[in-house]
């Protein structure tokens, strides 16, 4: 198992190594001259030039990528033009919220999709089939910022039963520490108003973010249980009496959840791209909104930084992927 | 005759269908539809965020502008996006795919793992960052979207390609000497275009939302044009007494997104029988 782990780390490196290419051509290379874009639009050729010497962007491409390559292997990513801190430490900071956000839409998604899934097999091509059918297409189409709005103005603005926005609520201070995981450490500081709050705030944001990953697992669950209700050993144990629920619940659904489970990796990614737009509408403080931010202000050490951070947690997510299957699945293991 | 049969009894599939004809009808014919076709760029200031009413059947906007004819009337810009982008991703994502499936080698390779790479990559921040590098307009974000969706066409079209590249009239073409160009394009094309065209139609209803999300943080349209995604982000600072401003722009995304989602799931279960989504 520990030779399987190794194997598909060292798969990614070129991915990774692509990866750093192609962020780096692509920031540098799109904006004619990223110094005039640097400098603004009042900057006199002198300051122009000067930028360009500070930044090293008078180097030929080659240099300037090996320059950027030694940064990223020191993490040292450079100054944000926006805070004016560092970028490692920024992201450092606000890593945590996005990871506790990502993680509570996570579970929403599973916790709900995998039963929506049997039970939409279950009763396949009858009324409750049918809704949910609609139902995961439809949460697919929906538009994040949209949904957030509207929940927004239902649940904080009209009924005023959850928080508008924000992690916390003014006024309170978080617990310093030690995780940087708010919830976390409220629960380790022994704070549980804090923790209560906090998790109010979480709420709406995470329902936002899990939709489109509900829906998605919802449909690949009921996919896969009704592919192995038509197995014959499913047939066998039913002649034989074995219980229904045991049988759908615990064998079917263990023998369904592979493709699932590739769709829960592959989601990561793609709710961690979804953060962006859910934190910037919920002002959660969290490597979404300061995405936001730094596109809006075209401060590209930053979304170099982010793009590079987002593309290693797909790649970290994979790999984690591909173990859940082999556990799951041992027939896997061997085959690699 | 039968394969339309089978689709007419596939009715989320139908309804979808009637969806995207709707929205391309108003596309075409909007500005001859929607009751106060000038409020695509007229403000009437006497009449700003009036409520629901029969005179104007979704509200008005901030400045007094019919919501029902500007919903109708963004209809073109979103196809017109969506259009745009997914041709474009075409047109650089096929030939790549029939490329890199027919060659065995370097260049093969080469080519996948450069879209593997643009897979990996988070879509929406790379089409942001991109839009906002070349300028925040209405083209950009479409040369930004079209740069990100590729891969998808890429990767599927080598699937196809690398396994009807031992098809035996692949040999056959290959025995009376006809060059590669000629077999990619008028033999193994034809033959890998059904699932291209259920990628596209996914593809058009998936990128009518992520151009709204550009829209509505300022990266796609400028105003005053009737943008959906546009029109909601306008919409917040009158949140939650103008919820007319904000709900009906974003019914009408979900319903044009919906409909294309829907088409192509119809599609795809008439084409792959495997990926059956309903048995």
């Amino acid at each position: 198992m520990a030779g399987f782990v190794l194997r598909r780390m060292l798969l990614v490196l070129p991915s990774l190594f692509g990866l750093l290419v192609v962020t780096f051509l692509l920031i540098r290379t799109i904006p004619a001259d990223p110094a005039v874009a640097l400098a603004g639009d009042n900057a006199t050729p002198a300051q122009i030039a000067a930028i360009r010497e500070s930044y090293g962007l008078d180097q030929p491409l080659p240099v300037q990528f090996l320059r950027y390559l030694r940064g990223v292997a020191r993490l040292d990513f450079g100054e944000s033009q926006y805070s004016g801190r560092p970028v490692a430490l920024d992201i450092a900071q606000r890593l945590p919220a996005t990871l506790e956000l990502t993680f509570a839409a996570l579970v929403i998604a599973i916790g709900l999709g995998i039963p929506l899934g049997v039970v939409a097999a279950m009763h396949h091509n009858r009324w409750p089939d049918f809704l949910l059918r609609i139902g995961s297409v439809a949460g697919i189409a929906v538009a994040a910022f949209w949904l957030a709005i509207m929940l927004q103005m239902l649940f904080a603005m009209k009924l005023g039963w959850l928080p508008l926005r924000g992690q916390l609520s003014a006024g309170l201070t978080p617990p310093a520490g030690p995780t940087g995981f708010l919830l976390t450490d409220c629960l380790l500081a022994g704070r549980f108003d804090l923790f209560l709050d906090a998790a109010r705030h979480l709420v709406l944001p995470a329902v936002t973010l899990s939709l489109g990953g509900l829906a998605t697992i919802t449909r690949f669950t009921r996919a896969g249980v009704l592919d192995t209700l038509q197995k014959d050993f499913v047939t066998y144990e039913r002649a034989v009496g074995f219980p229904r629920g045991r049988l759908i619940w615990v064998y079917v659904l263990r023998n369904s959840v592979v493709a699932t489970v590739t769709q829960i990796g592959l989601l990561f990614g793609g709710l961690m791209a979804g953060a962006v737009v859910v934190e910037s509408i919920y002002d959660w403080p969290g490597i979404g909104s300061y995405t936001v931010q730094a596109i809006l202000t075209a401060d590209s050490k930053v979304m170099l930084a982010v793009t590079l951070l987002i593309g290693l947690i797909y790649a970290a997510v994979n790999i984690l992927t591909d173990v859940v299957h082999a556990l799951i699945d041992p027939r896997l293991r061997e085959s690699r | 005759m039968l394969v339309f049969r089978k689709f007419l009894r596939d009715i989320p599939a139908v309804i979808g269908a009637a969806i995207v004809l709707l929205v391309v009808f108003l596309a075409i014919f909007g500005p001859w539809i929607a009751p106060y076709p000038q409020d695509a760029s007229a403000s009437h200031l006497l009449r700003r965020l009036r409520p629901p009413s029969l005179d104007f059947p979704f509200g008005t906007d901030n400045l007094g502008r019919d919501i029902f004819s500007r919903v109708i009337l963004g209809a073109r810009g979103a196809l017109k996006v969506s259009l745009v982008v997914v041709g474009l991703a075409m047109a650089i994502g096929v030939p790549l795919g029939l490329i890199a499936g027919y060659n065995r080698g370097w260049l093969s390779e080469a080519i996948m793992r450069v879209t593997d790479v643009f897979l990996a990559l988070p879509q929406l921040i790379l089409a942001l960052a991109l839009a906002q590098l070349m300028g925040p307009s209405v083209e950009s974000a479409m040369l930004a979207l079209s740069l990100t969706y590729w891969p998808f066409f890429t990767r599927i079209v080598h699937a196809e390609t690398a396994r009807l590249r031992n098809a035996l009239f692949v040999d056959a073409l290959q025995g009376i000497g006809a060059g590669t160009p000629r077999i990619l394009f008028l033999h193994i094309l034809p033959n890998a275009l059904s699932p291209i065209i259920v990628r596209a139609t996914i593809g058009l209803g998936f990128t009518i939302l992520v151009a709204a999300v550009l829209g509505f943080l300022g990266m796609g349209a400028t105003p005053p044009d009737p943008d959906w995604g546009l029109a909601v982000a306008q919409s917040r600072t009158y949140l939650p007494n103008a919820w007319w401003f904000a709900t009906f722009p974003g019914l009408a995304i979900l319903l044009a997104v919906l409909g294309f989602n829907l088409l192509g799931d119809g599609l795809r279960d008439l084409v792959d029988p495997r990926l059956r989504r309903s048995r």
